[in-house]
Order: C-alpha cells, then structure tokens, then sequence
C-alpha cells in the first residue's frame, strides 16, 4: 500500500526501489505487531503473579513464576485438566473421522457419478452452506434430548458423519473435478467399480484436500464453544472451552494466573497444528473463494 | 501434495471410455451416485431439513421442553417485536455486523495488496496474519481479549495517554461492542487469504498495458485491480456478514456470559441462547431463529441482486 505513493520528487529507479522495500517492510511488521500483541501478551501472562497480570503493563514477566502451571495440576473442582483435554481430543478425532469419511463419498458422487438429480441436490448442499445453524439449533436439541443422547458427544459428531460440514463437500468436490479424466475412465475400462475408483484412485489424489478438511475440522471442534455449551452437562464431560469458563466460574479471581495458564495451554494444539499445515490451511482457504 | 504430479497420468489415446452403456448403464450410475450420496441424503433429511420445518412449527407455539408444544398462532412474533431485549439485540448485531465487516474487510484487502507484492518473508507474513482467523474464535482469545480491554489494561492505558478514561471497554457499555468488533477485525487473515488468491490471478499485462498509457497508482487499483477482484470481494462480502450476523461464543465469553453491560452485548444469537437453553421458551427462541433466516435471506439476496451492478465476470467482459 505505502510502497504505491509516487513522490514528487524524482528519484532514480533503484533509490525508489529501495524505499519501496523499506516502506513495504515497515508495514508488514506494523501489522505483525499489532497481530502478534495478543498471543505473546497471554505467553508472558502465563509466567506473571496473578497480581500483575492486568496491573502490570509490560509484555514481558520481570521474573518469570511458575505457579500457574503448577496450579493447573491440582485440576479444576476435582477434575483433571487431563479429562478435559482427553474429551476434547475424542471430540476433534471422531469429527475428523466423520468428516473425511463423509464428505468425501458425498464429493465422489458430485464430482464423478452422473446421476439424475445431481445439480439440483449440488445447489440444495451449497444452499446449506448460507444457513444460519441456530434455525436447526432448537429441533436438533429437542430430537436429541428425546433420544437421551445429551450429555455424549454424539450430537456433537453426528452431523461430521452425516456430511452437513458443506464447506468441506464443497472443496472435495472441487479438487476431484480438478483430477485428470483420464484416469477414472481408465479405471473404469480396467473393470473398477466407483467403489475401487473412489477408495484406491480418487481419494489418495485428493490428499491434499482431505488434509485441509481434516485441520480445519479438527481446529473447529477444539474450539467449538457453543456445541458443548448445550449439550453437555456433567463437568467430566466437557471440553476444553467448557472447562476453560468452569474455571472461570470458580476460581477466575482468586487463581487468575492459572486460567490463564490454562487458557494458552488450550491453544497451543492448534497454533502447532497451523505451524505444521500452515500450507494446506491456507491454500485451501484461497481456493474456496475462487471457483 | 506432490501426489498429483507422481501420478501415472496414461498417454490419453483419446477413445472416449464407453459412451453410457445403454439405459442399464444409466440406472447403475443412478443407484451409484445415490449410494455415495446416502450420508448426506440422511443427514439433510435428519439433521438439516427436518430440523427447519420442526422450528418452523414452533415458532408458532409455545413449548417449554417438558409440556407438549401448544399452538399460539403469531403470538411469539407479536410479543418479539414488542420486546425492547429483542429490540436491542437487533440494533446491537447490526452495529456489529455494519461497523466490522467493513473495517475487517478494508483491512483485508489492504493487507492482502501489500501482501501480494513479491518481497522476502511475505510467506511469513501471510501465515502469521493468518492465524487469529484460526484461535480468535476460542474461548481462550475470549479471555485475552477480556483482559486486555479491561479497566488499567493496555488500551485503557494507551487512551488515557490521549486524555480518554472509560475505564475500560469491557466495563463500559458505549464501548465493550468495539472490544468484539477489534476482536473481529483481528481476524482479518482469513479474507485476506482470499483476496490474495484474486489478486494473483489478475494478468500482469493489463497493469504494463495501464502503466504505458500513464495511468498512475490509484486509476490502475481502481480500474483493474478492483474490478479484476470484484468476485472474490463479493464472496467475501456474503460470507463475512452471514457470519456476522451469527456471532456467539465471542461475544458470550467477552462479556463474561452476561452479554453486557446493560445488553451491550447482547448480540441476536445471545438472546436467542437465553430465550431457549435458559429460560426454556423454545417457541420464542425458535420464532426469533426463524426471522434471522429471513433477515440473512434477505441481506443474501440484496447482495446477489446488487452483483449484477459491480460484480465483474471474466465472460461478462468478452
């Protein structure tokens, strides 16, 4: 942005090139800056007296105290911090099973079996993607709390299974149009079935789009707040999020320092899971708005 | 990744692999295609489908989870309208939806036009940006944000510097929305990303071409830059205010559960939230769902309409 003012004063073309380059450099680290504030903020938090949390205006704890990590062992009213990571990862696991199983048999037949209906049923998935989820919020409680299923986490994957997630059908579908032709009618002329051409051709080619999905997916249900928040109700049973407001609930003031100890514990799966994937996430975001 | 490229791709003979044997072919494509397609056929039908008509019948009764539903008529949407909490909820998620998507988006895409400039560490860069989009959402964040616009926190602070004492956002009700909208914009990466994925596509020469005929910086962003990218603007635009106008768990753990000070907060799915899971009126909740899908539908079918005047298509222009 900066770099694009044209100076009235003529400058040569590399001079100009230069301060482009500072300009530019300049800007990015402004945004990084201020991008970066809060997560280093909650790191040095973490090592602060509860006291000087709030108080204390600089970054970086003085001395660093470990107190607030030591609190995390003692759990949060008799329950392990350990039970609410164990949840949360049953949670996000079954949700990445669901999803990849799912969404890719569902994006198998939009992509590569023509089908009476299939257009019309392709714009019904897309057409759920604008839906605003708490219209089905209500009857989906009241279905499941008839069920006797509140309190599991199957209302909470139910739908991972069932290919509602059509954000990730959607950008399935796209990577498989994306595949050469030629070798799913190869496929077929050597004799497979859409069964052996899904399970041995198609889908280790789309790897890179079930890797996407699966990040994606397991990073949302870390971090799903409201689900939880509903459906589960007994303090062995909840998640990450649930336990993270439990403990604010119950010792947010006296142990301030350990919510926040807790609370960067919470995301560090997903900052090491951006770290890894960093690619496939952001790739995979870009193309969604592009077809 | 590199899968695609390893691939065994057969020298095509061009023999156009068997043209639908016959109308046997076709009926077996058919129960293939709907076999593949049997979760999500049953999850629409369960999960999606029978859910909406489901609310769609509260919405017009009253139910309280323990009594069977009884029908009331419009009676839900009449005492909605009337109710102030309602009321405010909705002026609080369009000053919410009107105040951050724009400035989020602004930033997104001045962000993504740096960005997009080919400099050492603008990888770096781009993933870092990225990364609210991914935690912002967290309980976690929730509690940062809290804290940092807290009374004597880092923004009290700063603005005392400038003679401005609220004594923190999250205390203040004038204030503790613009805690939510920062907390929105901070999670600029995500449209970003996709602006950048627009602006990699526009051809090069339709710049060298401007730049020849004198055009300067601000004529070429907005004769090719802006119109090149119009699509990807307008994806963003309907993707980034449906979600706004679903924000929750932000604006629940912001305000310490309480959506306030004095409803400040009190963003529309808030309400909702109280209305159903708390005070049990599951017809009331349900008409409230039901009219933020008419209002989405609506915002939804406004921008689509309004695309015609400045979303430019590639074929459009030949």
């Amino acid at each position: 942005m900066t770099s694009a003012t044209s100076s009235p004063v003529v400058h040569t073309p590399s001079e100009r090139r230069r301060f482009g380059s500072v300009a530019w450099h300049v800007g990015s680290l402004a945004v990084l800056a201020v991008v970066l504030y809060p997560v280093i903020w909650v790191l040095g938090a973490s090592f602060k007296p509860s006291k000087d949390i709030i108080a204390s205006i600089d970054l970086l704890p003085t001395k660093p105290v470990w107190e607030n990590f030591s609190g995390l062992a003692d759990g949060i009213s008799g329950i392990s911090i350990g039970t609410f990571f164990t949840n949360s990862l049953l949670y996000a696991g079954l949700a990445v099973a669901g999803v990849v199983l799912s969404s890719s048999l569902t994006a198998y037949a939009f992509a590569k079996i023509r089908f009476a209906g299939r257009n019309l049923l392709f714009t019904m998935m897309i057409g759920t993607l604008l839906l605003p989820y708490h219209v089905l919020l209500i009857p989906q409680y009241v279905m499941f709390r008839k069920l006797e299923l509140t309190d599991t986490l199957v209302p909470l994957v139910a739908g991972k299974f069932l290919a509602t997630e059509a954000f990730f059908v959607f950008l399935m579908v796209q990577f498989m149009r994306g595949l050469p032709k030629e070798l799913d009618e190869a496929a077929k002329l050597d004799g497979c079935g859409h069964f052996r051409t899904y399970w041995s051709i198609v889908l280790p080619l789309t790897r890179p789009a079930l890797i996407t999905s699966a990040i994606f997916t397991f990073i949302n249900a870390w971090n799903d707040f409201m689900g939880p928040l509903i459906y589960l109700n007994t303090p062995d049973k909840y998640t990450v999020s649930l336990g993270l407001m439990m403990f604010r609930d119950q010792e947010g003031i006296s142990n301030y320092g350990s919510m926040i100890a807790m609370s960067l514990v919470a995301l560090v799966p997903v900052i090491a899971f951006f770290m890894a994937f960093q690619r496939y996430l952001i790739d995979g975001m870009a193309t969604s708005g592009l077809k | 990744m590199t899968l695609v490229k390893e691939a065994p791709v057969r020298p095509a003979k061009k023999r156009s692999a068997a043209p639908a044997a016959g109308r046997r072919g076709r009926r077996r494509e058919n129960i293939a295609g709907y076999l593949f397609m049997s979760p999500w056929i049953a999850g629409f039908l369960v999960l999606t489908a029978g859910p909406m008509i489901a609310s769609l019948y509260y919405a017009f009764t009253r139910y309280n989870l323990f009594t069977p539903p009884e029908w009331v008529g419009l009676d839900n949407f009449r005492t909605m309208f009337q109710d102030p909490r309602w009321q405010k909820s909705v002026e609080v998620t369009l000053k919410y939806v009107v105040v951050a998507t724009p400035l989020k988006l602004l930033l997104a895409l001045g962000v993504a036009l740096l960005l997009a400039q080919k400099r050492r560490g603008q990888g770096l860069y781009r993933a870092a940006f990225y990364m609210p989009s991914l935690i912002g959402a967290s309980v976690s964040v929730g509690f940062v944000w809290r804290a940092l616009f807290s009374d004597d926190a880092i923004v009290d602070r700063t603005q005392k510097v400038f003679g401005l004492d609220v004594g923190g956002w999250i205390g203040n009700p004038d204030y503790v929305i613009y805690a939510l909208v920062a907390l929105s914009i901070w999670q600029f990466g995500a449209p970003m990303v996709i602006f950048l994925a627009g602006l990699k596509q526009v051809p090069q020469e339709l710049y060298e071409a401007a730049e020849m005929d004198g055009a300067g910086p601000l004529r070429r962003f907005w004769n090719i830059t802006l119109p090149m990218i119009s699509p990807v603007l307008f994806f963003n635009v309907l993707l980034e205010s449906i979600h706004a106008f679903q924000v929750f768990g932000s604006a629940y753990v912001v305000s310490n559960t309480q959506c306030g000070p004095a409803d400040a907060t009190l963003v529309y799915t808030c309400y909702l939230y109280q209305k159903g899971f708390k005070e049990a009126q599951m017809g009331f909740a349900s008409a409230m769902a039901w009219t933020l899908v008419v209002a989405v539908a609506l915002v939804t079918a406004v921008l689509f309409w309004s695309q015609k005047k400045w979303v430019h298509y590639e074929e459009a222009a030949k």
